[in-house]
């Protein structure tokens, strides 16, 4: 049959350089490269590149580069040549168009279109090399009323919380969707920071039980892995509801990744696709979600915060509002953009909102209700680095979720190839030989050095705001400016244009 | 040009006070003669005096200074306030006309207390309808701006230097036990008189010196539990924190100060168990009331006085002793002006509140 397609990439060899020690072809899953004895060089199908650049990088003498293939179908402003791919490809599967990681699509990202200030004459920054800089946080409903003992003292017993160092956790990556080391990482990066790793919905494997006290279990609705130790063992329970990758949905893992202990961990067998419900068949309504929450609580003796995960759409705002009300402690938000291990391609990239506008409209309704106090916001999908951060708290969020940009730190390119199973970089897949080339210690030491720089270069635009601990940053929306933003934009993040006093 | 509380508007400052411990009333003179000294720090846009045992006579009843900038506004307040008020009496307050002060709009004082009906349906005691009608006046009667509404106790304030605005307002006339006063250094501002300081609510009156980087933060906080900021400047919010934490939580001024400028986690750490996990709580229960910025407060109270730097201690705060007299001020010449020797003096530290109480008054 035709292939109506062409490759999307160009292997391009230099092989002025390239001395045929076949390391492209050991290290790549997708059989590109291989040696030619007949012509007596290295060949590369480039059809089958992903572009995740593991050969790029291995390569000992830097012969080989990977770019867009030039060859252009007619160019068509309506019909661009992603619509023609994709038809083809349905025309001939049949099937539903699958992608991996977050929405690449050029929508607007307002994280880039807002700036933030700095403190002159009036106010003076705060040096974080020599003044201390705050960035503790706490997680969890506040109490209403303070209690105090017979001799007036306060009693200073709290709702379950969570404490990080500072306002940034991994978020949910499930172990299957991920590798066992990829979760080791996570897992030990998390203990050595003093924030949270989470399990995401693939269960908790043995191993890790250790890492308990930095762990957040989830449950979503396929309750895969769910059982009484694994709720015990978590430092908050997270309920998924909905994913920012794929909101509507439930979890989709394909079954050539449910090998061995991914098995095991799932409690399902081996190499049947774990498809999670689109809802959860427990919660039909808001009050179905708060039996759920109290159903989790009463289980684990009110000792641990439940967490709602939520993905951005459209009436989020009254989502959120609901679930402030439910019981539960921290709402998390998963904003369009955010990743996944396997969506299908249309939902991925058309359903949702932008976590900045999610953001800009949950925290002010929750004001507007004087509920803000019954939970903390955490906010997803995505966050790219420590400013992504620092417009995050000011908006109003207590904290941020990352997962890319943790895969990324440990060396995914964002091919966006996870459902195929075949990570080169031993990240998303399930392949023995794959997932030893990811070395859980280099990993989580990867892991702990862009948050540590990433919380430097918090302190110093604090710093710079005049602003020393990060509580202060939270809601201060007058530190945000906007560029390049239309009236109800502004009016949605709650931000002034730049240049505005 | 946008009117004061369109915009947010930060300013530097001069404050000053003096108290005396055994609540015995002096006059308001020394105290323009201690903000007087301080001049260059302030430029003539605001200027202000609050006065603690002022009206021992009415000292039951809520005495609320007001201004008029309209015709209309009076008429609207009076009928407003009728209400729900019982009126004891109301009287223009007394001024001297003096070349300084220009542009004064109507001032007028009435000494008021809810009406029963009124408490009855507000349920939380008279503070809570007075603090209602403040918010109600001064956000929805167009040209009526309440600017003090404690008991036995007053505001005055202007546009114009403080020592102008103090002889205007005839402070050498009144005698108390507390005054505080304020010279504003504003960058930016149309010379609104709502917009100088003291700003106060209820007993409570805050004067400030410095710039707050928390202040949206806190702002929307206090919008959340129904503080509607009208002014936009750091006085007025730091006055909503001191009540909501004071009156609404329950919280003594010490505590409060330990939420506004609290402790480092690195000394926190280091407390002791108890008294960790009293500082922990505190921080993390009130995190959105944490103030950050330099700042230098004194805050008037019914009985006594507080003086507080932010945690980083980037603004002065002199405080002497002298007799059963108190001093405090931005700096130690506005206190040698009027008290040349003293007991004893030192500088406010960063985050360390500093209380004095009238002797064998309410803790």
């Amino acid at each position: 049959m035709i292939d109506y397609n062409v490759a999307p990439f160009e292997v391009v060899r230099d092989y002025d350089k390239c001395v045929n020690c076949r390391v492209c072809e050991r290290q790549c899953s997708n059989e590109v490269h291989h040696y030619e004895e007949g012509f007596g060089k290295m060949i590369s199908d480039s059809a089958k590149c992903v572009d995740c650049q593991r050969c790029v990088c291995l390569c000992p003498t830097k012969a080989l580069k990977i770019v867009p293939n030039q060859n252009a179908f007619r160019p068509n402003a309506n019909w661009q040549q992603k619509y023609l791919t994709e038809i083809y490809k349905q025309a001939e599967s049949g099937g539903v168009l699958l992608s991996s990681m977050g929405n690449p699509e050029p929508f607007p990202v307002y994280f880039d279109k807002i700036l933030i200030n700095a403190s002159q004459v009036t106010n003076p920054s705060i040096d974080p090399l020599r003044e201390p800089m705050e960035t503790r946080v706490f997680l969890g409903a506040k109490p209403q009323t303070i209690e105090r003992d017979a001799e007036g003292k306060i009693v200073t017993k709290l709702p379950p919380r969570l404490k990080l160092s500072m306002p940034v956790m991994f978020s949910a990556m499930s172990y299957g969707s991920i590798s066992y080391n990829a979760h080791a990482a996570l897992a030990r990066a998390a203990e050595a920071l003093g924030i949270y790793y989470n399990t995401g919905e693939g269960g908790l494997h043995k191993d890790f039980y250790k890492y308990s006290a930095n762990t957040i279990v989830q449950v979503a609705s396929g309750r895969f892995g769910v059982h009484k130790d694994y709720l015990e063992d978590g430092a908050a329970i997270e309920i998924k509801i909905g994913q920012g990758a794929k909101p509507g949905i439930g979890g989709h893992l394909p079954g050539a990744k449910i090998v061995g202990d991914v098995s095991k961990t799932r409690m399902i067998p081996e190499g049947s696709d774990a498809v999670s419900p689109a809802p959860h068949h427990d919660i039909y309504s808001i009050e179905d979600l708060r039996q759920l929450v109290y159903s989790i609580k009463e289980a684990t003796e009110y000792k641990k915060p439940v967490i709602v995960k939520i993905a951005a759409v459209h009436n989020v705002a009254a989502i959120a509002s609901g679930i402030a009300r439910s019981g539960a402690d921290i709402i998390a938000i998963d904003g369009f953009r955010g990743g996944t291990g396997a969506a299908p391609t249309r939902i991925r990239d058309n359903v949702g909102i932008p976590i900045e506008l999610a953001l800009g409209s949950v925290d002010e309704r929750l004001r507007e209700e004087n509920i803000r106090d019954n939970v903390s916001l955490v906010v997803a999908g995505s966050i790219r680095s420590s400013a992504d951060v620092v417009k995050a708290i000011c908006l109003g969020a207590d904290a941020v979720y990352i997962g890319s940009a943790s895969l990324v730190a440990m060396g995914c390119h964002l091919c966006r190839t996870c459902n195929y199973g075949k990570c080169n970089w031993g990240i998303a897949t399930q392949r023995p030989d794959l997932v030893k080339r990811l070395n859980p210690d280099i990993a989580a030491e990867r892991l702990i050095n862009m948050l540590t720089a990433w919380n430097h270069e918090i302190q110093e635009m604090m710093g710079g705001m005049g602003i020393n601990s990060i509580e202060a940053l939270r809601g201060n929306r007058l530190m945000l400016r906007g560029v390049g933003l239309n009236e109800r934009e502004l009016a949605v993040l709650g931000i002034k244009h730049a240049g505005e006093v | 040009m946008l009117l004061e509380g369109e915009f947010r508007n930060p300013a530097g400052c001069a404050i000053s006070a003096i108290f005396d411990k055994t609540g015995a009333r002096f006059s308001g003179e020394s105290i323009i003669d201690s903000i007087a000294v301080m001049r260059d720090r302030s430029n003539g846009l605001g200027g202000g005096f609050a006065c603690y045992g002022i009206y021992p006579d009415k000292k039951d009843l809520y005495a609320f200074h007001v201004f008029f900038t309209i015709h209309s506004a009076r008429k609207d307040f009076e009928e407003y306030i009728s209400r729900y008020y019982e009126i004891d009496s109301s009287e223009d307050i007394p001024t001297r006309k003096i070349p300084e002060i220009v542009d004064e709009p109507e001032i007028r004082r009435y000494f008021v207390y809810p009406k029963q009906k009124y408490i009855d349906f507000v349920k939380t005691g008279p503070d809570e309808c007075v603090f209602r009608t403040v918010f109600a006046v001064n956000t929805e009667i167009k040209g009526a701006y309440i600017f003090s509404s404690g008991k036995n106790m007053g505001i005055f304030k202007a546009v114009g230097f403080p020592e102008d605005v103090g002889r205007f307002y005839m402070l050498d006339s009144y005698e108390g036990y507390l005054f505080t006063a304020h010279g504003r250094y504003p960058t930016n501002t149309p010379g609104w008189w709502g917009g100088a300081h003291p700003f106060g609510l209820l007993g409570l009156s805050v004067v400030h010196n410095g710039e707050i980087s928390s202040y949206d933060a806190n702002r929307r906080a206090m919008e959340m539990y129904g503080y509607k900021c009208t002014l936009l400047t750091d006085t007025e919010v730091i006055t909503y924190i001191l009540d909501y934490l004071t009156r609404k939580k329950g919280l003594t001024f010490t505590e409060s100060a330990e939420v506004i400028a609290a402790p480092f986690w690195s000394r926190i750490d280091r407390m002791s168990e108890e008294e960790k996990a009293r500082a922990t709580y505190l921080r993390d229960v009130f995190s959105a009331e944490l103030v950050t910025g330099p700042f230098s407060i004194i805050v008037g109270f019914d009985g006594g006085v507080m003086a507080l730097n932010d945690r980083l201690k980037l603004r002065t705060l002199a405080v002497a002793e002298k007799g059963d007299k108190v001093y405090m001020a931005s700096e130690e010449a506005a206190i040698r002006r009027v008290c040349p020797s003293f007991d004893k003096m030192f500088y406010a530290e960063g985050g360390k509140p500093i209380v004095y109480r009238v002797k064998g008054g309410k803790q």
